[in-house]
């Protein structure tokens, strides 16, 4: 870390698989200084005290809560926000699957749920439904009920595997009475 | 948008750097480690240090060592996580390894350590909320204030224990190493603990926690019950730790009963534990026991659900915590 003039710190790492530098007030939170000095907002601001999980990014793979995560902490490694998820252009199958089977209504809680769907999904290949819930069990849905994420993952993981899978009819429309 | 105060952040290697910066920067001066207790309470201004010293960069505080037969030395910045998966404890330590999976979140446990969950600070419904709030029906006397607004006769602070692991390592009989400037001294992890809600802890705030030791296994059983109202993110409104060891004929030689989440500091039921020693663990024991540990138990209207109820659920729990370890004899 070097202080700039303006009493800034400067740090270098490496954001979303790119070189980044960024300067920003010492005391802020990584929250703070995605949002506000690199006007990332995909990462949500939420509680801001580590009560629900929509500020998860990836720090080194590992989900973390940017609102209690200092941005001087940041430096040296590799920051992971959803920003990076899609490749290329192309969207991550988790991001796909959220989409197609309404497990993304208002959105707020989105990106921190995709997060840390995409770690467990890189060290566990194939989650059980208890798994899933257990590894989401940080992150806080107002609007879906979980049972579309836990789908959404079932379905990412199972074509992420390269098995050829649709994802149930009552999954998208409800069940017909 | 809750923000942090302004601070000095420093970030030392080694911990003699360490515990000179704390040394240095005096009174206001504070040691990090995974920020998840810290953190909220500054933003929330219940603590303002002026110098944060962060332990996370210590490469000897995150080392891992021993086994049943020696016992375990496990570093202070060893994270959650690490320790709900680490092979060796899981085999020889399960008990451990379960009850941190009980804290708060698999994210948190990410970031928050072993260390920083031994010293969390104590918890209040009147205190753990923002400034403002504070301010609206006046400060407490845990920060800023000069009355208790739970027990308002009350000449003392009742902030609530509320780490997960304490009542577990008290009732293992865990030690803790302290080190400072001035030298370094090990302690009970019974006696790092003090039962008021301001001066909760034993240690001089320049005393850098670096170890925790596990005793070596022999024939010792643990488990740690957690009451909460979700299945995730709460803190413990009642724990209980329940540690014995039992002599091949089945006798009782020694037990432990810990209580978390009712009083600042946990609580040692020694009625509980005479109840049992002596005996075989048998129904009628383990119901004395969950009597004494009720009669105990003296929570307050500061923490989630009513206090007569968390109260209750001490019978319940001992009575669950000490027919798990009669299943494993
Ligand atoms: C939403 C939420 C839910 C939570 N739920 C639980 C729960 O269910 N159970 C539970 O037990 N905890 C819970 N916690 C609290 C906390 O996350 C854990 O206790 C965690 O282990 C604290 O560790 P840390 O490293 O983040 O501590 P920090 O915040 O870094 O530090 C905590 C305290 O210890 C001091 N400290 C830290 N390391 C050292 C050291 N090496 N030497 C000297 N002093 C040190 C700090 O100065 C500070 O006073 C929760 C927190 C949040 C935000
Ligand atoms: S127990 Fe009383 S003094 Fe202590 S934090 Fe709560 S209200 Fe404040
Ligand atoms: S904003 Fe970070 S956990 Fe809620
Ligand atoms: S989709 Fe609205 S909070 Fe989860």
């Amino acid at each position: 870390m070097t202080r700039t003039k303006s009493q800034k710190a400067l740090i270098r790492f490496t954001l979303n698989g790119e070189p980044s530098e960024v300067a920003f007030a010492p005391h802020k939170t990584l929250l703070e200084v995605l949002r506000e000095d690199l006007g990332l907002t995909g990462t949500k601001h939420g509680c801001e005290l580590g009560e629900c999980g929509t500020c998860t990014v990836l720090i080194d793979g590992q989900p973390i809560l940017s609102c209690l995560f200092l941005g001087l902490d940041a430096e040296d490694r590799e920051v992971t926000t959803i920003e990076g998820m899609a490749e290329g252009g192309k969207l991550h199958p988790l991001q796909d699957t959220f989409a197609d089977l309404g497990a993304a209504q208002c959105g707020y809680c989105t990106p921190g749920f995709l997060l840390v769907a995409k770690e467990l999904l890189e060290k566990n290949p194939s989650p059980s439904r208890n798994e899933i819930q257990e590894a989401l069990a940080g992150n806080l849905c107002r609007c879906t009920g979980y049972i579309k994420i836990y789908e959404a993952v079932e379905l990412a993981a199972a074509r992420m595997r390269g098995e050829e899978v649709e994802p149930p009819r009552e999954s998208i429309y409800g069940f017909e009475v | 948008m809750m923000r942090l105060p302004k601070f000095t952040y420093r970030v030392p290697k080694i911990v003699s750097d360490a515990v000179s910066m704390i040394g240095d920067a005096g009174a206001d001066a504070m040691f990090v480690a995974g920020g998840t207790d810290l953190y909220p309470n500054m933003k929330r201004r219940q603590q303002t240090p002026k110098t944060v010293v962060s332990v996370t960069r210590l490469r000897e505080l995150h080392e891992i060592r021993g086994d049943a037969s020696t016992g375990m030395s496990i570093g202070s910045s060893v994270s959650l996580t690490e320790i709900c998966e680490h092979s060796v404890i899981n085999r020889d330590y399960p008990f451990v390894a379960d009850a941190a999976r009980l804290i708060s979140t698999p994210i948190l446990r990410n970031m928050g350590t072993i260390g920083g969950n031994l010293l969390l600070d104590t918890r209040c419904n009147y205190y753990d909320q923002n400034y403002e709030w504070r301010k609206g029906i006046n400060f407490c006397m845990k920060k800023d204030g000069d009355i208790c607004w739970v027990a308002p006769s009350s000449p003392k602070c009742w902030a609530v224990q509320s780490s997960d692991l304490v009542p577990l390592m008290v009732a293992i009989g865990a030690k803790v190493k302290l080190v400072s400037a001035s030298g370094e001294r090990m302690l009970e992890a019974r006696d790092l603990y003090n039962n008021d809600g301001i001066q909760y802890l034993n240690k001089r705030p320049d005393e850098l926690l670096t170890e925790i030791h596990l005793p070596p296994r022999n024939g010792l059983r643990a488990v740690y019950k957690k009451l909460r109202r979700r299945g995730s993110f709460d803190f413990p409104v009642l724990g209980v730790a329940a540690a014995i060891d039992v002599a091949p004929d089945g006798t009782v030689r020694e037990a432990k009963l810990i209580l978390g989440g009712v009083s600042p500091a946990p609580i040692e039921v020694s009625e509980a534990q005479q109840a049992l020693i002596g005996s075989p663990l048998d129904v009628e024991r383990i119901s004395e026991a969950a009597e004494a540990c009720y009669l105990k138990a003296r929570p307050l209207d500061n923490t989630d659900y009513v206090m007569g109820w968390r109260k209750q659920m001490a019978r319940p729990f001992v009575q669950r915590a000490l027919e798990e370890l009669r299943r494993q004899l």
